[in-house]
């Protein structure tokens, strides 16, 4: 029911990014805000009337689930820029096939650790016409990123080059890296840089990360990103709740995964009720992300909601406020033994030449008693998961 | 392989062999400096033994900017622990450590461990540690590092172009270090015409043959007294001696037979050449052409070999 879902949500997020990035088909019948969308601060004008090879914007999209109420699963939120920790989902694998092989043993669990050859077989399949080999690397903004230790992960599991942006330079529209044998030509880019830093001639001037040339290479069609630019305008806290719309739109079916109730404080009658209820309410603000910038109510003090009710009369349209769900729990040991700590999942769903996703996924535990943020950046913890046959 | 991932191994070989011939260059001349010895006239201050070390590794010039007297405390602030001199053991280890962190993918976990608690041992040493442990004993613990860090390489990495990129760092590096250890001597002028060939000139060979690990070695082989045109026979020319310039260029002729393919004809040739010259040169043709002029010429070849590396392999844009 799960892969259903997640296949059918990303699907429908990979069409609505062709679909804004071309005729706005969705935007000209009113489904979709045309300013939540062309007015977002993540839409790459630039982007506009590109083809992307196969149509696929978001390769690799990590969706967070929570398990809530009676049992039902929501979708949180949608993550299509560089959504990482999949290494961990690998190595608690592995950490927990050496601990407890018995329970392997009894309980035919799938497996998860051809992650990798999905991923490569996937990045291959959407490489520019023309090369039967085609060279796959990893762009990684170097050593200093908390996250360097994935993209070596990742390269070296792949077997591909882990290339910083200095490692690569253009001629003539073509991306080569620079080897000891000379240059060598680089067909897909699984890159790990954001944005903003891919080149310093089309976007920040000051980025020491990329690759002079790179955008114009990539509009050129010699070379493929994994994800494609401009991706992070699909999973904008305030595109969120038309997903379920982009679904019926694009695919002409019933949404599998449920969104979690979202109030858009742009709208006047929403922004009522959210400040009429802070107390109950998570507030988030639409471009955060990291589980920062929130306002949890029921755990919230007076001056921290009042706080919040001044941030979202100065700038209704950067906040969107959810229920509070009652996240389920599951066992963890903690330093007082084995209690409950609230829980969330991301499974990756990879699209190349197909929509495809291995059995798992990475499982976030909030460490904190009762918290449920289960951010990695604000001390939570993971833990390995199984799917059962 | 990546450039930068070929150009960062090559440099923490280099690096870390730098730290230990540093450290034997400190050695003989703190050797010398204990050696009766007193300077002739007043206005010959670079023949002291201590400006040997700033001479022969051509950091003269940034000492005399920092420090207007020359001491032995001054120099070994400036050669083992000063920020701002790039050879210095402190940068040397510094820089080995932070290439292996770049290419940390590359090598294995124990030479990163290797190469980490080195720096991190370093960065905790000063000038009274060197007083406390003694010159000659602060210099065996650099040394020691680096044959942990060579025996930890030797011992557990692939033997691929990874390797190989390393140890050609490290030998381009040594067959430099050898012959500016070995130029020193020409430095060091004796007090007194009559010394030459003197209980003096032959205390100072001997400390260089130490130095370089080379004394017993000498012995062994030539069983009698320590005379100038063995010395360079035995540092220069024997293939058997492991710091030689012959056994350097053979290992740097091989590894790069490895890594060269056709379009490097020049790289292979150069270090053809300059192999050769070792491989096939006499002694008497090198003492009658002058010791120093022969390693003055040698490093500048070894200079343009270097070059043509870096050239061919680390920075191919076109």
């Amino acid at each position: 029911m799960l892969e259903r879902g997640l296949k059918q949500r990303v699907t429908a997020l990979n069409a609505f990014l062709e679909d804004i990035y071309h005729d706005q088909r969705i935007l000209a019948e009113g489904r979709v805000p045309r300013e939540r969308v062309l007015g977002n601060a993540q839409y790459r004008p630039d982007m506009r009337g590109m083809d992307v090879k196969g149509g696929i914007y978001a390769h690799i999209a990590g969706v967070d689930i929570v398990r809530a109420g009676q049992g039902e699963y929501y979708v949180l939120e949608d993550n299509l820029r560089v959504p990482s920790g999949v290494s961990y989902m690998l190595e608690n694998r592995k950490m927990m096939m050496r601990l407890f092989p018995e329970l392997f043993a009894t309980q035919s669990v799938r497996p998860v650790q051809h992650y990798p050859d999905l991923l490569l077989e996937n990045l291959r399949a959407v490489a520019p016409d023309g090369g039967d080999r085609p060279t796959v690397a990893v762009l990684t903004p170097g050593p200093y990123n908390s996250a360097y230790f994935e993209h070596s992960f990742l390269a070296q599991q792949m077997g591909v080059e882990l290339v910083e942006g200095a490692d690569l330079f253009i001629r003539d529209d073509t991306v080569y890296m620079r080897t000891t044998r000379g240059p060598q030509r680089v067909h897909v880019i699984y890159r790990r840089v954001d944005d903003d830093f891919l080149d310093p001639r089309a976007f920040r001037a000051d980025s020491m990360l990329g690759v002079p040339g790179l955008f114009s290479a990539y509009r050129a069609g010699r070379v493929t990103l994994a994800n494609a630019i401009g991706t992070g305008v699909a999973d904008d806290k305030s595109i969120y709740p038309y997903v379920p719309e982009m679904i019926r739109f694009y695919l002409d079916e019933e949404p599998v995964l449920n969104n979690v109730e979202t109030f858009r404080c742009y709208l006047k009658e929403h922004r009522d009720y959210v400040l009429e209820h802070l107390d109950e309410l998570v507030v988030k603000e639409v471009h955060g992300a990291g589980g920062y910038g929130m306002l949890i109510g029921p755990t919230s003090t007076a001056a921290e909601r009042e706080a919040f009710r001044q941030r979202i009369l100065a700038a209704p349209e950067k906040y969107i406020a959810q229920p509070t769900l009652a996240l389920s729990t599951c066992p963890t040991f903690v330093e007082s033994g084995v209690a409950p700590r609230h829980i969330d999942l991301r499974p990756y769903v990879l699209s190349g030449k197909t929509v495809n996703l291995v059995p798992g996924g990475l499982t976030r535990v909030a460490l904190t008693e009762g918290s449920l943020v289960v951010n990695s950046s604000q001390g939570g913890g993971t833990k390995d998961t199984w799917v059962l046959d | 392989m990546l450039s930068r991932v070929a150009n960062e191994l090559y440099w923490t070989g280099r690096h870390f062999e730098r730290a230990e011939n540093t450290a034997r260059i400190l050695d003989v001349t703190y050797r010398n400096s204990l050696l009766p010895y007193q300077l002739g006239e007043p206005g010959l201050a670079w023949a002291a033994p201590w400006a040997v070390p700033l001479i022969s590794t051509g950091l003269a010039t940034a000492y005399y900017r920092k420090h207007p007297v020359l001491s032995a405390e001054n120099v070994l602030r400036f050669m083992l622990f000063d920020a701002s001199n790039p050879s210095s053991v402190f940068c040397s280890l510094r820089a080995a450590r932070e290439s292996a962190r770049a290419v940390r993918g590359a090598i294995t976990s124990e030479m990163y461990e290797e190469a980490n608690a080195s720096w991190l041992e370093m960065r905790g040493f000063d000038y009274d540690h060197v007083q406390r442990v003694g010159v000659q004993g602060f210099c065996d613990w650099i040394k020691m590092r680096s044959h942990l860090f060579r025996g930890v390489t030797f011992g557990t990495m692939l033997r691929g172009e990874a390797y190989h990129f390393l140890r050609l760092g490290t030998h381009l590096e040594r067959a430099d270090n050898t012959a500016r250890i070995l130029d020193t001597k020409y430095h060091i002028l004796l007090p007194s015409a009559e010394d030459v060939g003197g209980a003096v000139d032959y205390y100072q060979w001997q400390s260089l043959l130490t130095s370089v690990s080379g004394f017993e070695a000498y012995r062994r082989i030539y069983s009698d007294v320590i005379t100038p045109r063995r010395v360079a026979e035995l540092l220069i020319l024997r293939r058997d001696m492991p710091r030689s310039l012959h056994a350097c260029l053979t290992m740097i002729n091989d590894t790069l037979k490895l890594l060269c393919d056709e379009q490097n004809w020049e790289l292979e040739r150069m270090a053809g050449e300059l192999h050769a010259r070792l491989e096939f040169g006499r002694t008497e043709d090198i003492m009658r052409f002058g010791l120093h002029e022969y390693l003055v010429d040698f490093l500048e070849r070894i200079y343009a070999l270097a070059s043509e590396i870096t050239r061919r392999f680390f920075a191919p844009t076109a």
